[in-house]
């Protein structure tokens, strides 16, 4: 009887095999050999079916450019040309200026938002309609008040990781225990100190569960943002393969992107069970 | 000098108001009086919802009176001070410090300007005091409901409050605990000479440890009934206390005004009940000599408080 854990990690290793078996066979040409491309992919590219070779990758093709990628991540051979770990680079960037950027709004104005009911009630509306706006909606705007391609996507992130952060951040600060308020207040406590020493670590693990939530929502959005405006970035890179046709290249694309996302998750993940404290 | 010192707790007239959903208010207690000398306990006993915790936010000045002030050292409160210290009822430590995290936050809040080692050494003292040495870089999850109330009690001490606060602190533990607690409490305060104000359910806890004991009718609009004065020898020890000729005097006296005498009394004040001078009763055999003489029936072998 072994232990959940080494179980489980052989059954999710035999999942992927089988994963990977059955991809393998599903992209293998038939003996047959009829037209292997999808009729209407292949009008969609204009390109006519020719030869039995299928344009969909095995995964040992993906395998190939993933290995072909790692080992030279870094390269530059001008705009359409840049190594993957670079696009990679690029887009991570983007996230950290604009997430940064949304977390020393955030934390601050949540902070006031929780201290005072009257600021909740009066900013409550405001956050309710720009809440649900889909972040890629503010481009255009973005775009045309920035009139730069690359803080556009910057402000994009901001403004999508911005409300999460926002609203956990004045919930918890609201929720702080009465009891641990009069603690301070019994030893009279200023307004200051009462703040950094009772208020910010009792509100800790719900600011770093709204941190979290806009990390993985900065991230999916970066993506889509880097497709629409073009130039650097894993999404332009995603995006410019597809025009490339090669496929292949796109699935390693996307599994980086799973990757990097799962890594800031973790990061954020481990920085959260630091503040969390039990009771 | 006596006169403040007889008066170093002077509620005068306080009252707790809320408003009704339906509209007008139910008063919790008005026109309450009480005063408590400086270096005496006094319990406070009463049913459930009297409003006893009121009483005692109030005296923190963690919330104000609907009506009337607190004089304390002859000034009125205006809110929570570092020389009135509370011991919650639930404990109220900060979760994320370590035991002495939470000893020191208090010793530093109280000398702003003393050095690290000198808050380390306070707080490490009056951990010790508390039995809690080796514990301290425990979390307070890490302890038991006795060990963390412990802690609360080094935080409230280490800040030499002139008034100790205590809010049913023992209540949430089992009876050996409680028993220790209390032991701990009462060789400390008397030591120090400490003003305590404590509420309590425990009507043994209460004849161990007060002074005076101060019992509150039901609510709504509670009020002083009486203060009893222990009879007790001030040297009584938890052991043998029961076997004093007084102790039952004072408990069937406690535990009737409990069962009965709390909901009835507001129809049944004794003739001359003033809520400004709540009367001081002197039960056992040294207030005998004075109930010979006394013609009034039991419950008022009160003597009105001068
Ligand atoms: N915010 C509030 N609004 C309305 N009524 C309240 C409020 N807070 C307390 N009360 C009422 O005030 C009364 C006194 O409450 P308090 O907590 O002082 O009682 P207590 O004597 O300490 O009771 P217990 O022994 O159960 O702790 C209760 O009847 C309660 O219902
Ligand atoms: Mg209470």
């Amino acid at each position: 009887m072994k232990s959940l854990g080494v179980r489980a990690g052989i059954l999710s290793v035999v999942l992927f095999l089988a994963f990977c078996l059955a991809w393998q066979i599903a992209v293998t040409p038939s003996t047959s050999s009829g037209p292997a491309l999808d009729p209407e992919y292949a009008k969609l590219m204009g390109i006519t079916t020719v030869g039995a070779q299928s344009a969909m990758p095995g995964p040992l093709d993906v395998a190939q450019k993933f290995w072909d990628a790692m080992k030279n991540p870094f390269y530059d051979n001008g705009p359409n040309d840049k190594g993957l770990g670079l696009q990679l680079l690029y887009s991570i960037g983007r996230v950290a200026i604009g997430y940064g950027l949304a977390v020393l709004v955030a934390v601050p104005v949540g902070f006031l938002i929780g201290m005072s009911p009257l600021a909740y009630r009066a900013l409550d509306p405001f956050i309710q309609v720009l809440k649900p706006i889909s972040p890629l909606a503010w481009m255009p705007l973005a775009l045309y008040t920035i009139k730069d391609s690359n803080l556009s996507a910057i402000f994009v992130i901001f403004i999508c990781s911005v409300w999460p952060m926002l609203l956990n951040t004045a919930f918890g600060v609201g929720a702080v225990r009465k009891e641990w308020l009069n603690v301070a207040l019994t030893l009279e406590v200023g307004a200051w100190r009462r703040a950094f020493t009772v208020i910010l670590p009792a509100a800790a693990p719900t600011i770093l569960t709204g941190m979290r939530i806009s990390i993985g929502i900065a991230w999916l959005v970066i993506v889509a943002a880097e497709m629409l405006v073009g130039g650097t970035g894993i999404g332009y890179f995603v995006w410019n393969e597809w025009n490339n046709l090669s496929i292949a290249n796109v699935i390693v694309g996307i599994l980086l992107i799973g990757i990097a996302g799962m890594i800031l998750d973790l990061i954020l993940a481990r920085l959260q069970r630091r503040v969390t404290f039990p009771e | 000098m006596a006169e403040i010192d007889s008066k170093f707790i002077s509620i005068e007239g306080i009252a707790r108001r809320y408003p009704k959903r339906e509209g007008g208010v139910t008063t919790i207690f008005e026109n309450l009086w009480l005063q408590v000398p400086r270096g005496e306990f006094v319990c406070i006993i009463g049913h459930s919802g009297c409003g006893k915790t009121s009483v005692l936010n109030i005296l923190a000045g963690l919330e104000t009176p609907s009506d009337g002030a607190v004089i304390v050292d002859g000034q009125a409160i205006s809110g929570p001070s570092l020389d009135r210290a509370v011991i919650f009822q639930g404990h109220a430590l900060l979760p994320w410090r370590t035991v002495l995290g939470n000893v020191a936050y208090a010793v530093s809040s109280r000398w702003r300007k003393a050095g690290k080692a000198e808050v380390d050494e306070r707080s490490r003292r009056f951990i010790e005091l508390v039995g809690l040495k080796g514990s301290e870089l425990k979390k307070p999850a890490e302890l038991s409901g006795g060990m963390r109330q412990r802690v609360g009690i080094a935080r409230a001490l280490s800040i030499e409050p002139k008034i100790l606060l205590m809010d049913e602190p023992f209540s949430a533990l089992d009876a050996l605990t409680r028993g220790t607690l209390q032991d701990e409490v009462r060789r400390i305060c008397t030591a120090t000479g400490q003003t305590v104000v404590m509420i309590t359910h425990d009507v043994d806890e209460a004849i161990y440890l007060a002074d005076k004991i101060v019992l509150m009718t039901n609510g709504p609009e509670a009020m002083v009934a009486e203060v009893v004065a222990n009879p007790l020898p001030k040297d009584r020890v938890r052991d043998s206390i029961h076997r004093h000729e007084d102790y039952y005097v004072v408990r069937n006296h406690l535990v009737d005004f409990l069962v009965s005498r709390s909901r009835t009394f507001r129809d049944e004040k004794p003739a001359g009940y003033d809520p400004r001078r709540p009367p001081i009763v002197k039960l056992g055999s040294a207030a005998q000599a004075a109930e010979m003489a006394n013609t009034i029936p039991f419950p008022a072998t009160a003597s009105a408080r001068d």
